[in-house]
């Protein structure tokens, strides 16, 4: 049917329902780290603008979570809808890490959210802060699990094939779960979703700062303060990560040659290899059109020596080698916006040391935006090393048209249709809801979800906000 | 030791997952059920408040399912593989069901004008009321058997269109219903808890008709089904069932009828949910795929089984300690002008 077949159509729904997904963890990640350590500094220095601060973000971060939740419920079945035979060989290896997950990390989220949510005034300033850290050390040790796993299928490790099934199965949970790429891979995506956030906040610091100037008047105390923290953020992880992704690609030339030279658009092995800055990579006739080049820069960035030698993708087999006109770009653009992110930091260090951080409108604009920056070069990484794993779902020993399931087109047609409806309204929605939270200044008092009880109301209907209870008047229920 | 861990690991797993699978349905169900109750509840207030009584613990009875998922795909790596083909249509539709009541939680809070405040209510409860059936129609269709040849799923994508399967659903749309009205009842007081006292009644009613028709049906589904029912051992474990079930709906009904009584009804109807589910269990036993995978010809090696519930053992209690002090912490009755007392 129109050239499309369930393999592609099933990788075209992966790419599309973990791409949705992926934007909402990230943002989880870095708000929760951003909201302990605001609720931290209020409880250390009493200053109110950190708690207001705190319950802003709060509003934001119930509605990034929840969407991650449930778009999160759909990857845990899609594998076994639409990746059987994949489920079945690496089940033994794969599933036990997202069942830890799920355990050590989910259940902890979840079961801590809502206290965190709304019980501040139930329980305490002490465990409340203890739950935000729960939140987010949860969101932290999901992302372990998770890019494990991940990290496995780019670099196996500690597995044994078993010859009658074909399935892989565990020798050593060590090597499995600490293999070769993890380690660059955790760091590389903790600080990718920290940076996601403190742009974003810097977006909204940026738009409050913009309007404040346009009408006029002096930002509040809670925008100039989460600008600061923003770009101190932008200052100081965005060079951390460029060498943090410098020694990913150092790794990734190591383990999987043939990705690099698919993203660098590389076709003949070489030493003192150029570097291309532009191009158009072109499969089938093995060659990349229009190159504009540095020389010894390839081999420079990617071996840090003039002579290191540099792979090209006539070194592996055609039905082996990823799709180079893709990974090119994507790599670039998030290249590009690593450096933008860099500059933004450093321009911003200068500001703050002459007194202009919060008089200097471009800067501002530039933060507004910038505000998706981190979103779309998280994005564009993934794009990267998903891609370029390819023909494989398991490096170089399980391919991706043996690991699909034997599901009918229509179905999956009918599924990628769906959640294509679905996803745009929720999108949608989300979208509007938070763009109508950011479009309000965090201001003294502020009204958040841990003020009140989950008693919230909806539209114009304003819930009278009554004293909080004690808990002991609780212990009245009936029977 | 192989042998005995090759047989006692997928047993013990078979019965963690039954647990876990039957903790989402508690915990899940009733928060399900307060979806599909505002069917019969328009009141936009009394709408906030029901929503109110699951709002800080929804997430986390979400992730019983998560971990279903994740537990199965781990554990029983054939069957995972085999029933989520199988079940392709039913699964998606449930996805993305619990897709739009989940966002619903917090968009129907906070949206601003009538018209999106009626759609995400509507997403709430017409998300609700598909998962629900949908979950139903997933169980009966695996009760029913699922067509598999070399752990490959070879039957057609609607087979789960069978009579017996939809009216599974319809079951646990009316479970739901009832465990999320008694849910209600319990923590709600006022206009609001004798409205869920009624409707407690009516959903009562129906779930025990529901309860007898699938009993007499599941039997007659497979000959092994049967065998349980008329051999020795079996029989000694599956005939203390009915006459259970009769006990704790005299429970329910007299819970429903003392006005004073408001936590009975909720428990006689877990307590029904209980025996639903394990005589369902004891049925299927023990398959996994029925009628043709055992738990044992569905297993990843002992070596997964074993790394995984090494770590269960200890996280699971700590999983259901700090959920248990989550519902403590948001405990009592929730009432419009005092949130909580």
């Amino acid at each position: 049917m129109f050239g499309l077949s369930a393999l592609f159509l099933a990788r075209f729904q992966f790419a599309f329902t973990v791409g949705f997904h992926i934007v909402f963890p990230a943002f989880s990640i870095g708000l929760a780290a951003y909201l302990a350590v605001l609720e931290g500094l209020w409880l250390k220095t009493g200053r109110n603008a950190y708690l207001d601060l705190f319950k802003y973000w709060l509003k934001v971060f119930s509605v990034v979570f929840g969407m991650g939740v449930v778009s999160g419920l759909v990857m845990s079945y899609e594998f076994g809808t639409n990746w059987s035979a994949f489920s079945q060989k690496a089940g033994p290896i794969l599933g036990p890490m997202l069942a830890y997950e799920v355990m050590t990390a989910f259940f902890l989220e979840a079961g801590f959210l809502g206290v965190m949510m709304f019980g501040l005034n139930r329980v305490g300033k002490g465990l409340h802060f203890a739950a935000t850290c729960m939140v987010s050390i949860g969101t932290l040790i999901s992302m372990s699990w998770i890019l494990s796993s991940n990290s496995w299928m780019q670099t196996p490790r500690g597995y044994r094939i078993d010859e009658a099934t074909g399935r892989f199965l565990p020798v050593d949970w060590w090597q499995i779960v600490f293999n070769p790429s993890f380690p660059y891979r955790i760091v590389h995506m903790g600080l990718a979703a920290f940076l996601c956030v403190a742009f974003i906040v810097a977006g909204v610091a940026g738009w409050h700062l913009l309007k404040a100037r346009r009408e006029g008047r002096q930002a509040s105390e809670q925008v100039r303060l989460m600008f600061s923290m923003a770009m101190w953020m932008a200052a100081i992880v965005s060079p951390i990560q460029v060498l943090a992704g410098d020694t990913q690609g150092l790794n990734t030339l190591e383990y999987q040659p043939a990705k690099i030279a698919a993203l660098e658009g590389d076709w003949e092995s070489e030493s003192r290899a150029p570097e291309i800055l532009f191009g158009i990579p072109d499969m089938e006739n093995e060659t990349t059109h229009y190159k504009i080049a540095i020389p010894y820069m390839g081999s420079l960035i990617l071996t840090h020596s003039l002579n290191g030698k540099v792979p090209g993708l006539k070194d592996f087999p055609k039905e082996d080698r990823a799709y180079s006109p893709l990974l090119f770009f994507s790599f670039r653009i998030m290249v590009a916006l690593g450096m933008l992110m860099v500059l933004v930091g450093l321009w911003s260090l200068y500001l703050r040391w002459k007194g202009k951080l919060y008089d200097t409108p471009l800067l501002h604009r530039i933060a507004l935006f910038m505000s998706p920056a981190g979103f779309l070069a998280l994005l564009c990484g993934w794009i990267t090393t998903e891609v370029g794993r390819q023909p494989f779902t398991v490096y170089g020993l399980l391919r991706t048209s043996d690991s699909v399931s034997p599901i009918a087109l229509p179905n999956i047609a009918t599924s990628m249709i769906a959640f294509i409806i679905v996803y745009f309204i929720v999108f949608t929605g989300g979208i509007t809801i938070l763009l109508r939270t950011f479009a309000e200044e965090p201001h003294p008092g502020e009204h958040g979800p841990a003020e009140d009880q989950p008693q919230r109301a909806a539209g114009t209907t304003q819930v009278s906000h009554q004293p909080p209870s004690s808990p002991t008047a609780g212990a009245g229920m009936a029977e | 030791m192989t042998e005995t861990a090759g047989f006692w690991l997928p047993v013990v797993w078979a019965l963690l997952a039954a647990t876990a699978i039957f903790l989402y349905i508690c915990l899940d169900g009733f928060d399900l059920g307060i979806g599909i109750l505002f069917l019969k509840e328009k009141d936009h207030d009394h709408r906030n408040l029901m929503v109110n009584t699951v709002a800080p613990v929804w997430d986390g009875n979400e992730t019983w399912m998560i971990f279903g998922g994740a537990a199965l795909y781990g554990v029983f790596p054939v069957a995972y593989g085999t029933i989520l083909p199988a079940l392709y249509l039913p699964i998606l539709f449930m996805l993305l069901a619990l897709i739009l009541r989940g966002v619903s939680f917090e968009f129907r809070f906070k949206s601003e004008s009538p018209m999106s405040q009626f759609f995400w209510d509507s997403s709430f409860c017409g998300g609700s009321i598909v998962a629900a059936f949908m979950q139903g129609v997933i169980l009966g269709t695996l009760v029913q058997g699922i067509k598999v040849e070399n752990n490959v799923f070879v039957g057609s994508s609607f087979d789960w269109l069978s009579p017996f399967a939809l009216f599974c659903g319809l079951a646990v749309v009316i479970g739901y219903a009832l465990l999320g009205a008694t849910w209600l009842l319990w923590r709600c007081e006022g206009e609001l808890h004798d409205t869920m006292r009624r409707i407690s009644y009516v959903m009562g009613g129906l779930m025990l008709v529901m309860i007898a028709l699938v009993s007499i049906w599941t039997p007659m589904l497979h000959t092994t089904y049967m065998q349980h029912w008329l051999d020795m051992p079996q029989f000694a474990l599956v005939a203390p069932v009915p006459v259970a079930v009769v006990v704790l709906a005299a429970a329910l009904f007299l819970g429903l009828r003392n006005p004073r009584s408001h936590l009975l009804p909720f428990i006689a109807t877990l307590g029904l949910f209980f025996l639903c589910f394990s005589g369902l269990g004891i049925n299927v036993w023990p398959y996994i795929v029925p009628p043709t995978i055992t738990i044992w010809q569905a297993s990843s090696p002992p070596e997964s089984q074993t790394f995984l519930l090494v770590g269960t053992m200890f996280l699971l209690p700590l999983i259901l300690s700090y959920t248990a002090y989550s519902y403590y912490v948001f405990r009592g009755k929730m009432s419009a002008g005092h949130h909580y007392h």
